[in-house]
């Protein structure tokens, strides 16, 4: 009896010691090892990744640990939980130095104190203009970008042919020449939560922005969405929803989505790049190309941008900042980065190289037609109310009341 | 080890009422393994205190070190018999239970979220970084670290010329200096180069360079250089300047003094604020937000009573459905009944979030098999409409719990006194009457502890909200991120902002305390309700 105890009591203390001890339980670390490394300067970079970008990073870091003699540690985590860490461990000290990151958490890192600014001086040239402009806040850049992507209009090309429409309307001809008048185009919502970050450039295109641009791009606090242009894109989701045509349904998710385009049972979708593997898995030929306007605009899909957060309480800004400034900002480091996860680049001399690939060719196509997505924080506040309108008007709502009510709703949410 | 092993009982001196533990008598196995058990917990205990010290978490240290010494002085005492027993069961209840209420509860009472997640330090050097600009025509300089003594200093190179200052002492040019093919100096009379390598290798220094700013001349508005990486120089300005006495950010520009509120922020009279806050005690605000607030109260409110109705409703339908079952599947007479048993449980077996995700897509509208086979293909929006998702979830939660109740019921009517049972027969009981009279009173002594935990539990089901519909549909013309089938905890969740959105941990928090006394006082009263059953 009393071994049992013992044992018991073993077992519990390791458990509580291991929970207490470790302080950090940051998952799966992994450093990467050379020998400068083990001369052992003392200063440790701590990078936070994804398991994709894991691999294109510890190459550019083997140069930099043999050039400066300090460690570079990356930790992998779920992109997903990026953000969330990010805000909460930094305030700590127990952030790292440097984070990948999506462009729109941009406003809540400043917001919250997170984030230093970075200088990347005459470099900056070499970038995308959007890809800066989409990590520049209140006049400052915040980030190392490293790729852009952007959803495009992907098209069956045994179904449809691999000509582009250039209106919503052809859109719908085409699909209904060739036998598809019942779902001539694949809306995906989320199923019944609403993705308004798909479907954004077709209001874009009844010049309805979410947030009003000042004259230099960057985005205001001013809610765009109401007025003449918005109430016609509510109209038009519900005149396409089903109090109308029927064309957009709650049903599709994700993977019913992918499922009825891969199947053939419809030749348009609205899609990101990393659903091209599952489409070409299929047997499907694609086409990519931008999004069909059905307001009259120019169809500007959200432009989302990854970059390389720096954190503000970092202890070796210096060395950080040399790590990003001269080696995750040069061509090959940039190389490898599209090549662990094959994004459009960031930088304009890679990005032209791999623009060969149609598939790529067509996503750049659409993310230049593309405004970045809101950095602010008020973004944040926007997308519950957004989706959920959007489900409202498929299912057949006024479309008039609920475009009001939510415009009025996000405007008291973010006053508030 | 052996040598103690076959010494041991020479050694013996113990009386015959000594626990095995102390004893030396026999093998004296009793004590070694202790002393094996707390060599490793001791060796786990030496290694977690000095991880503490090394990252200087002072208070794990003080913790890790009182537990250390009380373990090792429970289990070698003598006199603490009691605390031998009790000891790993109270460290686990601090630190699972105490630690994590307190910690709730301490951050229910701040206004702990986005915009408010460091220190009033950490806001002001936000504030700082922000306020500093690059000046518009500012070339990239070649640069490198100079030091004389202890002062240092930045070695500029432009147009041929090379530059040197200090913080105290402008740019001034100085002749004789070399430069490399980049332009970057290399040698300055009268100053030594800092060695980039250097740099990096002392973390002190670095921190240094990275804060040095040297004017660029007399006049403040000419900005300063900075550099950022110790190879490049370039001119800032800030506009932003840190009163640490008057505890105040003044702009110097535009001439607006910020000054610290209570509620976190740096305020301008004007009512302005700096973006960045930090976070500071705000009493019972969250609480009192919570149910006055209109934006919230509303919705809150519906929240609060589908969590009931749906906490008692799964534990009212499936505890009925598995008792029928059970006592159908009970009757001897029935062949294969083993068999049948094993299937019923299946479900139970399944994980819960993988059912749910299944039923999520069977319940699909349009694609899913459910109203393509039982309701003549109609498009019957399961989990669109605010009622029918409430339906759908009630179904999918009885489907995963009803054999956990056929599994209790089938034990707790085997366990029927059957004597009871042949006495009301004789009696001329009916099938009913035994039922209503004999039976549910003497299962409900077994299982009323298990429904209330049933309740406790799906109080705070979060999986299957969260994996069927994600609390959608939402709440139509509030301001709030909840929905028709949000129950508390997966609106506290959505509050949380762990899933994106604006992170309000102070109201989640105080949110998570008011579930948590709810649960408890239902509980309690239940329990205490079930007593009265034992009386029959």
């Amino acid at each position: 009896m009393r071994k049992h105890i013992a044992l018991g009591v073993a077992l519990a203390s390791t458990a509580l010691l291991a929970a207490c001890g470790g302080g950090d339980p940051a998952p799966e670390e992994t450093t990467a090892e050379s020998p400068a490394a083990a001369e052992g300067s003392g200063a440790e970079l701590v990078v936070w990744s994804d398991a994709e970008r894991e691999e294109a990073i510890k190459a550019a870091a083997a140069q930099f640990e043999a050039d400066t003699g300090a460690t570079v540690t990356v930790v992998q985590k779920n992109f997903e939980d990026l953000r969330a860490d990010f805000l909460a461990q930094v305030p700590t000290g127990e952030g790292p130095d440097i984070t990948v990151g999506a462009h729109d958490w941009l406003g809540e890192f400043v917001e919250s104190g997170v984030v230093d600014t970075i200088d990347i001086g005459e470099r900056g040239a070499d970038f995308e203009e959007v890809t800066l402009e989409a990590f520049t806040y209140d006049g400052q850049l915040y980030a190392l970008p490293y790729a852009q992507e952007a959803v495009a209009l992907i098209q069956n090309v045994a179904l449809v042919g691999d000509q582009a429409p250039a209106t919503w309307d052809e859109m719908i001809q085409m699909a209904t020449d060739a036998g598809f008048a019942e779902r001539p185009f694949i809306l995906y919502t989320s199923g019944a939560k609403g993705d308004m970050y798909t479907s954004y450039a077709f209001q874009t295109s009844f010049g309805a922005p979410v947030f009003v641009q000042d004259e230099s791009g960057s985005y205001t606090s001013e809610v765009g969405m109401g007025g003449e242009g918005g109430l016609a894109y509510a109209q038009w989701i519900h005149a396409n929803g089903a109090a109308g045509t029927g064309y957009f349904t709650d049903t599709v998710d994700y993977d019913i989505g992918n499922e009825l385009f891969a199947t053939g049972q419809s030749p348009f979708i609205v899609q990101g790049p990393w659903t091209i593997p599952t489409y070409q898995d299929a047997g499907v030929e694609v086409a990519v190309g931008p999004i069909p306007s059905a307001g009259g605009e120019t169809a500007a899909p959200f432009v989302g941008v990854q970059g390389f957060y720096l954190s503000a309480q970092s202890s070796n800004a210096l060395l950080a900042n040399e790590f990003l400034a001269n080696y995750m900002a040069a061509d090959e480091a940039q190389q490898a980065l599209y090549e662990a996860d094959p994004r459009i680049p960031a930088l304009t001399a890679v990005a032209e190289q791999v623009a060969d690939d149609p598939v790529i060719a067509g996503f750049l196509a659409s993310a230049q037609n593309g405004v970045p997505m809101p950095n602010i924080p008020e973004m944040g506040s926007v997308w519950d109310f957004w989706n959920a309108a959007q489900i409202a008007l498929i299912n057949g709502e006024d479309p008039a009341s609920t475009w009001t009510a939510m415009v009025e709703n996000i405007e008291g949410t973010i006053g508030g | 080890m052996p040598v103690d092993q076959v010494q041991a009982p020479q050694r013996a001196r113990g009386t015959a009422t000594e626990s095995h533990a102390r004893s030396w008598r026999g093998p004296g196995w009793g004590f070694v393994a202790k002393l094996l058990v707390m060599m490793l917990i001791n060796a786990f205990g030496v290694t977690a205190i000095l991880s503490a010290y090394q990252v200087g978490a002072w208070v794990v240290l003080g913790a890790l070190v009182v537990l250390l010494v009380a373990a090792d002085w429970v289990y070698f005492s003598r006199r603490a018999l009691a605390m031998k027993y009790l000891f790993p069961g109270l460290v686990f209840l601090g630190a699972f239970q105490v630690f994590t209420l307190v910690y709730t509860g301490y951050v229910a009472f701040t206004n702990y979220g986005t915009g408010h997640l460091g220190s009033m330090q950490q806001a002001v050097d936000a504030a700082l970084i922000q306020g500093e600009r690059r000046t518009d025509d500012s070339p990239t300089f070649p640069l490198a670290v100079v030091r004389d003594g202890d002062v240092l200093g930045f070695a500029v190179s432009a147009d041929g010329e090379v530059r040197v200052g200090t913080p105290e002492e402008p740019l001034g040019p100085v002749d004789g200096a070399e430069v490399d093919d980049e332009g970057v100096p290399t040698a300055v009379p009268g100053w030594e180069v800092v060695p980039r390598a250097e740099l990096f290798t002392d973390a002190e220094l670095q921190e240094r360079v990275v804060e040095l700013r040297v004017p660029v001349s007399d006049a403040a508005e000419d900005g300063s250089l900075r550099t950022r990486e110790g190879a490049t120089g370039a001119v800032y300005t800030s506009n932003l300047e840190w009163d640490p006495d008057a505890l105040t950010i003044t702009d110097t520009e535009a001439g607006v003094v910020y000054s610290p509120d209570d509620r976190g922020n740096f305020v301008s009279p004007d009512g302005e604020r700096l973006p960045t806050g930090w976070y500071v005690q705000v009493g019972f605000e969250n609480f009192v937000r919570a149910f006055t607030d209109g934006a919230f109260a509303g919705p809150l409110l519906q929240v609060t009573l589908w969590t009931f109705g749906f906490a008692i409703l799964t534990v009212l339908s499936s505890f009925g459905l598995g008792l029928l079952f059970a006592i159908i599947y009970n009757d001897p007479r029935l062949r294969g009944r083993k068999l049948i048993r094993t299937v019923f449980i299946l479900p139970y077996a399944f994980p819960a979030f993988m059912s749910a995700l299944l039923w999520r897509g069977m319940l699909n509208s349009e694609f899913g098999v459910v109203n393509e086979w039982f309701f003549l293909g109609a498009n019957v929006d399961w989990l669109g409409d605010p009622w029918l998702a409430k339906l759908a979830i009630l179904w999918v939660n009885l489907w995963l719990s009803y054999p956990y109740w056929f599994l209790v019921c089938t034990g707790a009517l085997q366990a029927l006194p059957p004597d009871t049972m042949e006495a009301a027969r004789v009696d001329g009981a009916g099938r009913w009457r035994t039922f209503r009279s004999i039976t549910l009173p003497l299962l409900l002594i077994s299982t009323a502890p298990l429904a209330i935990a049933s309740f406790a539990f799906n109080f705070n089901n979060f999986t299957i909200i969260y994996m069927l519909t994600e609390g959608g549909p939402a709440f139509r013309g509030t301001s709030v991120p909840m929905g028709s089938t949000d129950i508390l905890i997966s609106a506290i969740y959505q509050l949380s902002g762990v899933q994106g959105g604006r992170a309000d941990y102070g109201l989640a928090s105080a949110l998570s305390i008011v579930v948590f006394v709810v649960i408890g006082v239902i509980s309690a009263v239940a329990f205490r309700r079930t007593r009265k059953l034992e009386e029959i």
